[in-house]
């Protein structure tokens, strides 16, 4: 078996994120960027199931710019045994990821595609069920638990009103939870073989695919502030407050 | 055109938030229809022709739907958009999974979770787990929007009589088979509807401590939240998450106890109208968007706080 597993480059979860004064975007020069928090869930399942013996080949994907290949560097050093990076600059709308990572699908024919279930940059939360529609394939979303079968996974997903257990057919799209599993570090010695493990270079246009954006972003703006508050000095003062200032209770 | 709303229900009734993306789906335009797919569901199409804002439903009713597949709902969904400039549902677990497989056969561009109308084409949306707003603009002739539901009103629920049509099912799709659903029953209100939640964090220590949240929230008749760190840390089930990847609440009151507000957490829960933070860490972010906050050993506090809450009760009787 054969998994594929795509992973995108985002603003680390640790950084405060500061809107652009001319409104055109986010600050991104000089702010640390990581593998978007779920995709690392998402390779971590990928490498567990073929240490398990049930997947022969994990394969890491990437679609952005050049330093997008960080993020399959670091699949490499946790256990993916090769990547493939597909050049595409600018903002890239899921649709159109979709459209790139179906190309990639009928090329190298893997049983399964793992990714996160939401990027935390746009927090769209759309490529992995569009994947599975154009490719016909179910799609097992917000998945906090996979069992391997053999011609099928069975899979537990987090929904809102707790949790919900289907069985999808191989091949099939799974959407990663941050629930998934602990994603392991990548080790020293990990890290420079992960330099020798073949990485492909490929563009987007060679791929036929439009990528244009189909939606404009008309303008990005800091969300309202919120009141500064004050510190109470005891619950019996909170109480009161929320009794008579706030009148909530 | 028209708006199409995809009904959320468990084939007894609407979920809440379906009245939520009826208000926002009405402001897009005003000729609103609902598909309600469902299974044994004559109560479901009943209710949502009874809702004022709608003008008509579709209802197909077939055992495919009993269990509300994405990819059942899916081929069904595609044969009755014609009519349609846009499709829309609601913006939580149902309408995540849903909508991007419509949209990709439309080959449509979506648009998540928006919080705002500007016009027919243009919506406001948070972005980088609600430190931005962008104001975008779809130039896909259909669009396909998800609403959270948080940001609107729910519509009222009776006073309607639409027209209810009956139609017929998609293919069915044969590579996927629902096994069980584990819902978590409990008397309390919704934790994505209550008027206060009361939601506590890794400081909690263990799942034990959480019966100090419980008791409060009996008293305050309020929904029980969590931070991710005390559900990973098996504290509570997931379905109390609050945050990016959980949900989105927007009590009166919301009340963070042990909680030491990670942007991510912040996320779900800081256009709250009022917000208490309860920390023992004078420094906790979750300080700097709480209008009240009480730098205290939850330990010790919550106690306190129910007594107090008993007090208030026994003065006002």
């Amino acid at each position: 078996m054969k998994i594929l597993v795509a992973v995108k480059r985002v603003i680390d979860y640790n950084v405060q994120v500061r809107v652009k004064d001319d409104g055109t975007g986010v600050v991104t020069d000089n702010v640390k960027m990581s593998t978007n928090p779920p995709d690392d869930n998402a390779i971590e399942e990928a490498v567990k199931i073929k240490e398990s013996g049930k997947a022969k080949e994990v394969v890491a994907i990437t679609i952005g710019d050049d330093k997008a290949q960080e993020t399959v560097r670091k699949a490499l050093a946790v256990g993916a045994d090769r990547g493939i990076h597909v050049k595409v600059d600018g903002i890239v709308e899921p649709l159109a990821v979709s459209k790139i990572l179906k190309k990639i699908v009928e090329k190298e024919n893997p049983d399964l595609v793992f990714m996160g279930k939401q990027a935390i940059d746009d927090d769209c939360n759309q490529t992995g069920q569009m994947l599975a529609a154009i490719l016909n394939w179910p799609q097992a979303t917000f998945a906090s638990k996979i069992e391997v079968k053999e011609k099928s996974l069975e899979v537990t997903r987090e929904i809102d009103e707790g949790l919900e257990t289907i069985e999808v057919n191989i091949p099939a799209i799974v959407t990663c939870d941050l629930r998934l599993n602990e994603p392991r570090y990548a080790s020293l010695p990990n890290i420079m073989k992960a330099k020798k493990k073949p990485l492909e270079q490929l563009n987007a246009s060679d791929l036929g695919v439009d990528t244009k954006a189909r939606i404009e972003q008309i303008k990005v703006e800091e969300p309202p502030k919120r009141k500064a508050g004050i510190k109470v000095a005891s619950v019996s003062e909170l109480v009161q407050k929320l009794k008579n200032e706030a009148k909530v209770i | 055109m028209s708006v199409l709303l995809i009904a959320e229900h468990n084939n007894t009734e609407l979920r809440p938030f379906t009245f939520n993306a009826a208000t926002a789906a009405s402001k897009i335009n005003e000729d609103l229809h609902v598909l309600v797919l469902g299974n044994k569901s004559d109560s479901v199409a009943k209710a949502a022709s009874e809702i004022p804002l709608v003008k008509k439903v579709i209802h197909v009713d077939n055992e495919i739907f009993d269990n509300f597949t994405a990819e059942n709902y899916t081929s069904t969904i595609l044969k009755h958009v014609d009519n349609y400039s846009h499709i829309v549902c609601s913006a939580n677990t149902f309408g995540k999974n849903l909508m991007p497989r419509v949209a990709a056969l439309l080959d449509t561009s979506q648009v998540s979770d928006i919080v705002n109308i500007i016009s027919e084409d243009t919506f406001l949306r948070p972005i980088y787990a609600g430190n931005a707003f962008a104001t975008v603009k779809s130039t896909d002739k259909k669009k396909c929007v998800t609403i959270r539901p948080t940001s609107f009103d729910p519509a009222p629920s009776t006073g309607g009589s639409a027209e209810i049509v009956k139609s017929e099912p998609g293919d069915k799709f044969e590579s996927s088979k629902f096994v069980k659903r584990e819902e978590i029953k409990s008397d309390r209100p919704e934790l994505g509807t209550a008027r206060v939640v009361i939601s506590g964090g890794r400081g909690m220590q263990n799942s034990d401590n959480f019966k100090l949240i419980t008791a409060i929230a009996d008293k305050l008749n309020a929904a029980i939240g969590a931070s991710r760190a005390a559900v990973d840390a098996g504290y509570i089930t997931n379905d109390h998450q609050v945050g990016q990847t959980g949900k989105v609440v927007v009590p009166d009151l919301y009340i963070a106890v042990g909680i030491s507000g990670a942007i991510q957490h912040l996320a779900g829960m800081k256009e709250s109208k009022v917000i208490v933070a309860i920390n023992k860490d004078g420094e906790a972010p979750i300080f700097s968007v709480a209008d009240y906050g009480l730098e205290a050993d939850l330990f010790e506090a919550l106690p306190q706080f129910l007594e107090e809450l008993n007090k208030l009760n026994s003065i006002q009787k």
